[in-house]
């Protein structure tokens, strides 16, 4: 096939930037993703990340920088050309082709001679052998999502690309499909790029998560290290809730920040805080915050506020409580006790947490 | 799935239903009857009986003696007069509109996908520029291109100018029958085919560029193939009037080799005692152009248009 390039190895963004006249939807991001991996993209919508995953399938092309596949350069060349196959939104089955001839499109494009014994396997490995006679639209959405990933698949693509692959599905659906998703990536073993707005699925299914916003990449880590120990006050609040309150750090104590916020002194590990004077974003997960009816012992880390809602979920039971400075916090209390606490709203409860859990970032932000 | 098996089961609650709704659904259909009544009216006054009215003028016969005048019989001789006497109007007819047909698509279908997919903010003043012409009439319109194809006009006259003309005219000679044809019923080719083509994903179309098809294989495999419902639209638009028409052979053809829908014309208002060959001519045109369409529709259709 003229003009196609092999190219083997990690896939690596430098300094990419795209415009659309005056807007700038990707801004000079730089990314590595390892041969083999599940990564994920994620991101609220207008941030880039399809801007982003349309310049590595080559369907656009970047205003300024590199899109490479181990040592190959792909800028500039064709999407025709490179060894990146997409499974669209809204799947872009071809409407006047069966569904065999939508997955053996590629391979007989290529010229593969063995296209039809391909066909028949990536069919099987997605479970659509038995409708491989009829047309897209005579398929559910689920379905024609199963033969949008085997058409791309099928292909062997050193980089397959997902954009919001989940989106139109329903609930229950998404979960299957997740956990489908997960099991075929394991079983080929290819790069997967996985574009989200839904940072549960980006969380439950990739190896490395990249939070974009506004063109940028804001963190990128695996999911429990971004949920841990969010670096802006973007991702605190994007990737799952985050208590938080602003103030100004005062002083240190040993391998500790103490701020003045809420009212009372918190103490942040210095290296679980991405500025070390002036002011500072707190920050503390909901699940790792206590709730109890009277101080507990122990200096500073506890602020005293006054419940709001109080709902039952059954494994635990959810708070929101009204604080001091005017924000509202939430936090959980494990049903476990023989003796719940049994707060109504109105009642006055103190918080507490682990030093530990706390994290700070930079408050001027967006 | 298993878990959801017994709500669904409620859900269906097969016993009350059909039998509450019964009285409803019969309504219901009654009023769709009452509905469609003015239509089908419509159709048996204005189309049906006059079908009936002209199938039996066509088998009547002549008074011998007496031109002008005919009775009621069931003479098959019109018919068979229509297919010996005027086969090479009915070839020509079909010929030129077949002509007139292939050249608005060519025509055509590149200005849809330029209106498609590259127009941009240009696309409204193209579409009105397709249109447009829909404001005078045919027949104006046509006595128009007399004049730009007369042998004084600007085209006849560059075009001998650079001997490139060799019978010396374009006026009155079938070149000119087909241009008519063509120009007249363009927009009947461009507006089904820009419509399929505006209806389309553009990411199915992106998705041939992303499954190694590069650009004219994507338009071959993917784009032509997603617009046929718009192509057949447009080619049946096109060549069924054009192969019934008789105004551009009027206006602009020759003298002699008219097309069938001129005898039609003449038998009809021209010459004394010709309507039965006129009603035979108009039912033969009709059965041949529905046989042409139903071999064409069963080759190319799609699910759409069948």
């Amino acid at each position: 096939m003229a003009g196609f390039r092999e190219a083997r190895g990690d896939l690596r963004l430098e300094s990419v930037t795209k415009s659309f006249g005056d807007f700038v939807a990707v801004d000079g991001i730089d990314l590595h993703v390892p041969r083999g991996s599940f990564f994920a993209l994620l991101g609220p919508s207008g941030c880039g990340k399809t801007t982003t995953l349309r310049m590595v399938a080559g369907l656009e092309q970047p205003t300024a920088g590199r899109v490479m596949i181990g040592e190959t350069d792909l800028t500039g060349s064709r999407p025709y050309e490179r060894p990146v196959n997409t499974v669209f939104q809204s799947y872009a089955l071809f409407p006047h082709l069966t569904i065999r001839d939508n997955v053996s499109f590629g391979p007989k494009r290529r010229k593969e001679k063995d296209a039809a014994a391909r066909t028949d396997d990536a069919l099987e490995l997605v479970q659509m052998t038995q409708f491989a006679g009829r047309k897209p639209h005579q398929l559910s959405g689920g379905q024609q999502q199963r033969v949008a990933l085997a058409r791309a698949l099928v292909n062997h693509p050193e980089v397959l690309l997902l954009d919001e692959p989940l989106g139109a599905l329903d609930l229950k659906l998404r979960r299957e499909m997740q956990v489908e998703l997960k099991r075929i990536q394991t079983e080929v073993g290819l790069t997967f790029i996985h574009v989200t707005h839904d940072q549960e699925e980006a969380m439950t299914m990739a190896d490395t998560v990249a939070v974009m916003n506004r063109g940028h990449i804001e963190q990128l880590g695996p999911p429990a290290e971004l949920y841990d120990l969010p670096r802006t006050r973007f991702v605190a609040n994007f990737l799952g809730q985050a208590n938080t309150g602003v103030g100004a750090i005062e002083d240190t104590d040993g391998d500790h920040l103490v701020a003045d916020v809420l009212g009372t002194k918190v103490r942040i590990l210095k290296s679980r805080s991405q500025v070390h004077e002036g002011q500072v974003l707190f920050g503390v997960r909901p699940e790792k915050v206590t709730v109890s009816r009277k101080q507990p012992d122990g200096v500073g880390n506890d602020v005293k506020g006054v419940v709001r809602d109080v709902s039952f979920l059954g494994v635990a039971t959810s708070y929101l409580v009204d604080m001091p400075s005017g924000t509202t916090w939430s936090c959980y209390e494990q049903n476990l006790d023989v003796e719940p606490l049994d707060l109504r709203p109105g009642d006055e409860v103190w918080l507490t947490w682990n030093p530990g859990h706390a994290f700070g970032v930079a408050v001027d932000e967006g | 799935m298993s878990a959801l098996a017994p709500v669904s089961q409620v859900a269906g609650d097969p016993g009350i239903h059909p039998v509450a709704s019964a009285p409803e659904t019969q309504k219901r259909s009654w009023t769709a009857y009452l509905l469609l009544l003015p239509g089908v009216l419509w159709l048996g006054v204005f189309f049906l009986l006059p079908l009936v009215q002209l199938a039996a003028v066509s088998l009547q016969s002549r008074y011998p003696g007496f031109p002008g005048y005919y009775y009621r019989d069931v003479n098959f001789s019109n018919y068979a007069a229509a297919l010996t006497d005027y086969a090479p109007h009915f070839a020509r007819s079909f010929l030129y509109a077949g002509l007139a047909t292939f050249l608005a698509f060519v025509i055509a279908y590149p200005l849809a996908y330029a209106m498609a997919f590259k127009a941009g903010k240009w696309r409204n003043l193209m579409m009105i520029c397709v249109i447009a012409p829909f404001f005078t009439s045919f027949i104006l319109r046509t006595f128009a291109w007399s004049q730009i194809l007369a042998d004084e006009g600007w085209v006849a006259g560059t075009l001998n100018f650079l001997n490139l003309l060799p019978g010396g005219a374009i006026i009155n000679t079938p070149v000119a029958v087909v241009a008519g044809l063509t120009y007249n019923f363009l927009p009947f080719m461009v507006l089904p085919i820009y419509a399929s083509l505006e209806r389309a994903d553009p990411r199915v179309i992106e998705a041939g560029g992303d499954l190694y098809a590069n650009g004219f294989t994507t338009f071959r495999t993917v784009t032509l193939p997603m617009s046929m419902p718009g192509v057949l639209a447009g080619t049946l638009l096109t060549f069924i009037p054009a192969a019934g028409d008789f105004v551009n052979m009027e206006l602009l053809g020759p003298q002699r080799g008219k097309m069938v829908g001129n005898v039609i014309n003449d038998q009809f208002l021209a010459i004394p005692g010709g309507y039965p060959v006129a009603a035979a001519l108009s039912f033969t045109l009709m059965a041949a152009i529905l046989a042409m369409v139903f071999l064409y529709v069963r080759r190319f259709g799609t699910d759409e248009l069948v």
